[in-house]
């Protein structure tokens, strides 16, 4: 160990319980290497050292108090669509450049409550719609691993600055795989909760029926520690499941023999790159010497639909969620024309070419003549895609894929081509439809790249997927737990 | 770009924007007719699922009506609330006319 900040989260718990070093002095680390690499990054639209030093402040008091909880201290990147009362929060929009929430998200309310720091608000994809960062009014976050290349998305900026030690931890919100994706890009461990495990209490909306907010940090580990910190039940979220929360880091170092895993063949495709092929065939071995069993004869028809389903239901959501970005109540707002002149030249002025793409898709999805051919066919075909994924789990603990068909791709590379960028949620979108919990974890380097495995659990079954990650990843070698920046 | 008839025309495009209220200029309605055009013609297979007798699925969690007992909790501040509206008079936010 040379620096604090390459310290994983429970690295780091332990020396502060220990008093090897101080928050403050853990905090400090985290924000010099902020100075030292965002410039290369950019993983941060807003940083908040000021709250942070009072945060680590705070977290030194407690270790004294004897009042610490296994978050308590540990330096956050928290995507900026988590608002956080009196720090600006933008979604990575326009829209929101002026926003200060005058209230906290649920999520943000229990980090802090559990005594955790704040490092800034992360860069995302504009209202969380994207795979590559890009599509960010800040302007684009760069994988720490080679800078000409995207980190992924939406949560890039969360994943980004976990890989470039520009924090410890990261909170991401995944509605098609924008927490899994990047964290697969840029070699991080990031965890897609079940739906409704983790409350949308003060997250900005995008897709109502898929947002949720999940970890991402340098091992399973703590990824496992953070959900178990900011997954309580919520009554302010009427979609928060009031089912009681199994501590997940009881799962973790449990062994995995006789776990029963499916491959389903549909995400060995055409168009997967050959060296994310290899990296995924030695993890299936990997999984097979710890005694998992291992059954390659599966297939998920509805899996290649699950793209279609996806980007009709997701964006018909947005374009009910967005409408409230009217220029009237908060928001950018353009004046001097008339009501409605206002409320379209606040629109066309806030939203980015992707938002108004996503927002024309799902008005025409839901509007008059098209409702049955595209929205309620895309639910009616959701129903099958759940309920293949729940005759699987009768027979399956978990499901094992790649999380992307490629390694991060060079910036620039898909800007034009909507499609291609959409392809790249391909194997992330299924589960998200289905609502399940799926976890992506690093699997090896493919062309100098970090490559991701995805391991979707059932409902609920985040404890499985993490005691299957886990073991996983104790059977690697540590190697390569940062980007080499 | 194409050669047969595209899933969106030029006008659909131009009555959704409308709706959304997005204030679209003439070069992104004709990128946007493309580029819609194109996913949409990749979202064809979907037609051919068979889904009689499927009942649509609009969330994935099986809770309905979640009730709250009717109690009287705090809430935002006024001026909290207010905070960030762009134009605020006597504690209400000032909108445009809506007729004139």
């Amino acid at each position: 160990m040379s620096e604090l900040w390459e310290l994983t989260a429970h690295e780091a718990q332990d020396g502060l319980r220990a008093k090897e070093f101080s928050a403050v002095e853990l905090t400090e680390s985290v924000l010099a290497r902020v100075d030292a690499v965002e410039d290369r990054v950019n993983a941060y639209i807003t940083r908040t050292d000021e709250v942070a030093r009072e945060q680590a402040r705070e977290a030194d008091a407690r270790f004294a108090a004897g009042t610490a909880t296994p978050l308590t201290g540990i330096p956050f990147a928290v995507k900026d669509l988590i608002v956080t009362k009196g720090v600006r929060t933008t979604a990575g929009s326009h829209m929101l450049g002026d926003f200060v929430p005058p209230y906290d998200s649920h999520v943000y309310e229990q980090l802090k409550r559990a005594g955790a720091v704040m490092i800034g608000k992360a860069n995302m994809d504009e209202f969380a719609m994207g795979s590559s960062t890009e599509h960010s009014a800040y302007g684009a976050t760069r994988n720490p691993w080679d800078t000409d290349r995207v980190p992924g998305g939406s949560s890039g900026g969360s994943a980004a600055a976990v890989a470039a030690g520009e924090c410890i931890a990261s909170l991401g919100s995944d509605t098609g795989g924008s927490i899994r994706q990047p964290a697969a890009l840029c070699g991080v461990v990031g965890l897609d909760p079940t739906y409704g495990r983790v409350s949308r209490f003060g997250i900005i909306a995008f897709g109502s029926s898929l947002d949720q907010v999940g970890p991402i940090g340098r091992d399973v580990e703590d990824v496992a520690t953070i959900l178990d910190g900011i997954g309580s039940h919520d009554p302010r979220d009427s979609t928060s499941d009031p089912a009681p929360r199994p501590d997940m880091r009881h799962y973790l170092g449990r062994d995995v023999a006789g776990k029963k895993i499916g491959v389903p063949r549909e995400y060995f495709i055409e168009g997967m790159e050959d060296g994310v092929r290899t990296r995924i065939d030695e993890a299936l071995r990997r999984l097979e010497s710890l005694g998992c069993e291992i059954d390659t004869d599966l297939s998920l028809p509805m899996t290649e639909h699950a793209l279609a389903v996806y980007y009709l239901i997701a964006p018909s959501e947005a374009s009910s969620n967005l409408a409230r970005y009217d220029g009237v109540k908060y928001g950018l707002s353009e004046r001097g024309g008339s009501m409605w002149e206002n409320m379209e030249q606040t629109r066309e002025q806030g939203f980015g070419d992707e938002v108004k793409r996503r927002i024309m898709l799902g008005v025409y999805a839901l509007s008059a003549g098209y409702y049955d051919q595209f929205y309620l066919k895309a639910q009616k075909v959701r129903t099958l895609i759940t309920n293949e994924f729940r005759e699987a789990f009768t027979r399956y603990d978990a499901l094992v894929t790649p999380t992307t068909p490629g390694v991060a791709f060079p910036v620039g590379d898909k800007l034009d081509d909507p499609y291609a960028m959409y392809l790249n949620d391909i194997y992330t979108l299924p589960s998200a439809v289905a609502g399940l919990p799926a976890l992506s974890l690093p699997c090896g380097l493919s062309e100098g790249l970090p490559v991701g495995l995805q391991i979707i659990g059932d409902v609920g079954a985040e404890g499985t997927i993490l005691q299957i990650g886990h073991a996983f990843e104790g059977a690697l070698d540590e190697a390569n737990r940062l980007a080499p920046l | 770009m194409y050669d047969r008839a595209m899933p969106i025309s030029r006008d659909q495009v131009v009555h959704v924007g409308r709706l959304a209220r997005l204030g679209l200029t003439d070069a992104e309605i004709d990128r946007l007719t493309l580029q819609l055009s194109d996913i949409l013609d990749h979202f064809e297979a979907l037609a051919a699922v068979d889904t009689d007798g499927i009942e649509p699925t609009a969330h994935p969690l099986p809770l309905h009506n979640v009730m709250r007992t009717d109690s009287v909790a705090p809430s935002l501040a006024r001026d909290d609330a207010l905070s960030n509206a762009p134009e605020v008079e006597d504690g209400l936010i000032r909108v445009r006319a809506v007729l004139e």
